[in-house]
């Protein structure tokens, strides 16, 4: 144990207890250095409190779905329909909070209750029909959108109570609310991932189901209850949304499960599922928060962006899995 | 005492019938080997027997209980412990997670939040047992996938031992372990049984099923074939029972010069 250590050089050795403690890959920190100097050279808008708070702003809905990915990712499981689910969700909040006119209460509630039950759907399918999870949930991507667009007839909707645009725009302390809402929310879901029984299990389940099973972990029951916590984080993502944009709009949070994946993926979870950190996920969150926000100070067009993202998505994986095959385990 | 009896266990999957009405039954404290060809059915018998599989018809006792209907954590519970021939582990985690998967201890974080996994007795517990059982690993806090096949074994061997089994099922626990490691699984199987653990060892090493059981039962044709008191019984007739019939003579030859 001892000799071994010592044979390792400093770095490796600062490498391993950043993975083994803090559950995080050192690498990504560098990139997000790297990322944020480059973007402060190139920019002088960059560097200010007030671009940092709009970044994690930025950030705060994509956080939140990305640690949505990290579970059901760590578990061995996909959710490709975060981004409809999202949709879904801001759009059932505010036809409750408008068309129905009932208490923002309420609205909160449905759109929490609308992603959850669109989860429990997918985590039915996967783990009772025998589907796959990568269709199940590309089907929810397609079924979600739909009645996001049926329920607000096509287009979105206005007139927010200001209880809810307060969630998305208020700023106690100076600090947007969706911003204290994610640190809220990521440091409860990291704790539940590394420290309690909940956690430990989805990891063994994502690293093998025929060990978690011989255990004893009901594996099923389990998987039903990530896909269902899947949902309603993007249901909260939705809430999170409609609320700053102050409307619910259908057509929100398309392609915003490539962008929280990739984040999850840049994080260190393995994307075959076995590893995976919140700490780790919300770094990679803010590398895709820096790079989307220095790409639109440096004018750069919507397109590109999107771009830019599926490469990173690609590159991250790629690194990841060489670096699996490097260390010639599993 | 009988501990475990199987009764006209039947399993098939799909076309494939593997199991046709097994009856078996182990006393507690009793080392029972269970031997057949490959795909006799051993390890599908067993995993019926851990809830894995659930079987097709028959009854399953376990201490006076039927079990039928309850999931591999219930029968985990109970004092049903397996060894599986693929290991079963969690490659990516360490040797503590894996020796405690299911069965983590917790305790309260800043005293007030339960449920909190309690890493750093697992990993105490976790090296205690490593060094209980005589074995040696590198470290005890890294992933199980960067082990060699023996040691991973041994954490295998280490999560069936830990939670005071009455049943410890072994299904060919010594293929990959060197000579000394296995006398040393032999002597282990020897302690538990004088410690009232009874043990069902499936091997195609037949010297070693020899020398550590009290019986051997024979799997074939899907049945319970034949039930040998080890004290009576010799490397010939077992080998007989298990391939019945056809070239017996050379097939004993070989397995006594093996
Ligand atoms: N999950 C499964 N699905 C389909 N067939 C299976 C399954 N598991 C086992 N079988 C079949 O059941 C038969 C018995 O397999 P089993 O693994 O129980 O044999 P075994 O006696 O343990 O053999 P070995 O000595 O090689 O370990 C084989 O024909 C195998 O192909
Ligand atoms: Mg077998």
């Amino acid at each position: 144990m001892a000799s071994e250590t010592t044979q390792l050089g400093f770095w490796a050795r600062v490498q391993r207890a950043s993975v083994e403690r803090l559950h995080i890959r050192l690498e990504s920190l560098v990139v997000l250095l790297a990322l944020s100097t480059a973007m402060a050279l190139l920019s002088p808008y960059f560097l200010s409190l007030s671009n940092f708070l709009n970044i994690l702003l930025a950030t705060s809905t994509i956080g939140v779905l990305a640690i949505a990915a990290t579970f059901v990712i760590g578990s061995g499981g996909l959710d490709l329909s975060l981004g409809s689910v999202m949709g879904l969700a801001g759009v059932a909040g505010a036809f409750v909070a408008v068309n129905l006119g009932w208490p923002s209460v309420l609205a909160v509630i449905a759109c929490i209750l609308a992603g959850a039950i669109a989860g429990y759907i997918n985590g039915q399918l996967v783990t009772r029909a025998f589907v796959p999870a990568f269709i199940v949930t590309l089907g929810m991507l397609g079924l979600a959108r739909g009645l996001a667009l049926v329920i607000s007839q096509g287009r979105a909707i206005y007139g927010l109570p200001p209880e809810i645009v307060y969630i998305g725009q208020g700023r106690p302390f100076g600090i947007p609310m969706p911003v204290i809402i994610l640190v809220l929310t990521a440091i409860v879901a990291h704790m539940v991932l590394a420290y309690t029984r909940f956690g430990r299990h989805t990891l063994a389940l994502g690293d093998s189901e025929g060990a978690a099973r011989a255990a004893g972990i009901r594996v099923e029951h389990h998987r039903r209850i990530i896909y269902t916590l899947s949902g309603a984080l993007a249901g909260l993502a939705g809430l999170l949304f409609t609320a700053r944009v102050n409307a619910g709009d259908p057509t929100a949070g398309i392609n915003y499960e490539l962008t929280a994946i990739t984040a999850a993926i840049i994080g260190g979870t393995n994307l075959f599922g076995g590893r995976a950190s919140i700490l780790g996920t919300m770094i990679g969150a803010l590398i895709m928060g820096v790079l989307q926000n220095g790409l639109t100070l440096l004018a750069v067009q919507s397109y590109y962006q999107q771009m830019a993202i599926g490469g990173v998505l690609i590159l991250a994986v790629f690194i990841d899995q060489y670096q699996v095959r490097k260390e010639s385990r599993v | 005492m009988t501990l475990l009896s199987l009764h006209g266990i039947r399993k098939s999957f799909g076309a494939v019938d593997v199991l046709h009405g097994v009856d078996l039954s182990v006393a507690a404290g009793e080392v029972v080997g269970l031997v057949g060809d490959n795909g006799a059915g051993k390890s599908t018998l067993m995993k019926t027997i851990t809830g894995i599989y659930r079987a097709d018809s028959g009854s399953i006792e376990f201490d006076g209980k039927d079990i039928l209907a309850l999931d591999p954590g219930q029968r985990r519970r109970l004092g049903i412990e397996m060894i599986y021939q693929d290991l079963s582990l969690a490659k990516q985690q360490d040797v503590a997670s894996n020796i405690f998967l299911g069965r983590e201890p917790t305790k309260r974080l800043f005293g007030l939040f339960p449920g909190f996994v309690d890493k750093s007795e697992m990993d105490r517990q976790a090296a205690r047992m490593i060094e209980r059982l005589g074995a040696h690993l590198p470290s005890i806090n890294r992933s199980v996938g960067s082990f060699s096949g023996g040691q991973q074994q041994t954490v295998a061997i280490a999560r069936a031992l830990t939670f005071n089994p009455k049943l410890v099922i072994m299904d060919e626990p010594t293929a990959a372990l060197a000579v000394r490691e296995v006398q040393s699984v032999l002597d282990l199987i020897r302690r538990l049984r004088s410690e009232g653990i009874a043990v069902i060892l499936i091997s195609h090493r037949l010297n070693d099923v020899l020398s550590v059981t009290d019986r051997i039962v024979v799997l074939r044709h899907g049945r319970a074939d034949a039930d040998l008191v080890t004290a009576k019984t010799n490397m010939n007739e077992v080998v007989s029972r298990i391939v019945g019939g056809g070239d017996i003579a050379a097939a004993a030859a070989h397995e006594q010069r093996g």
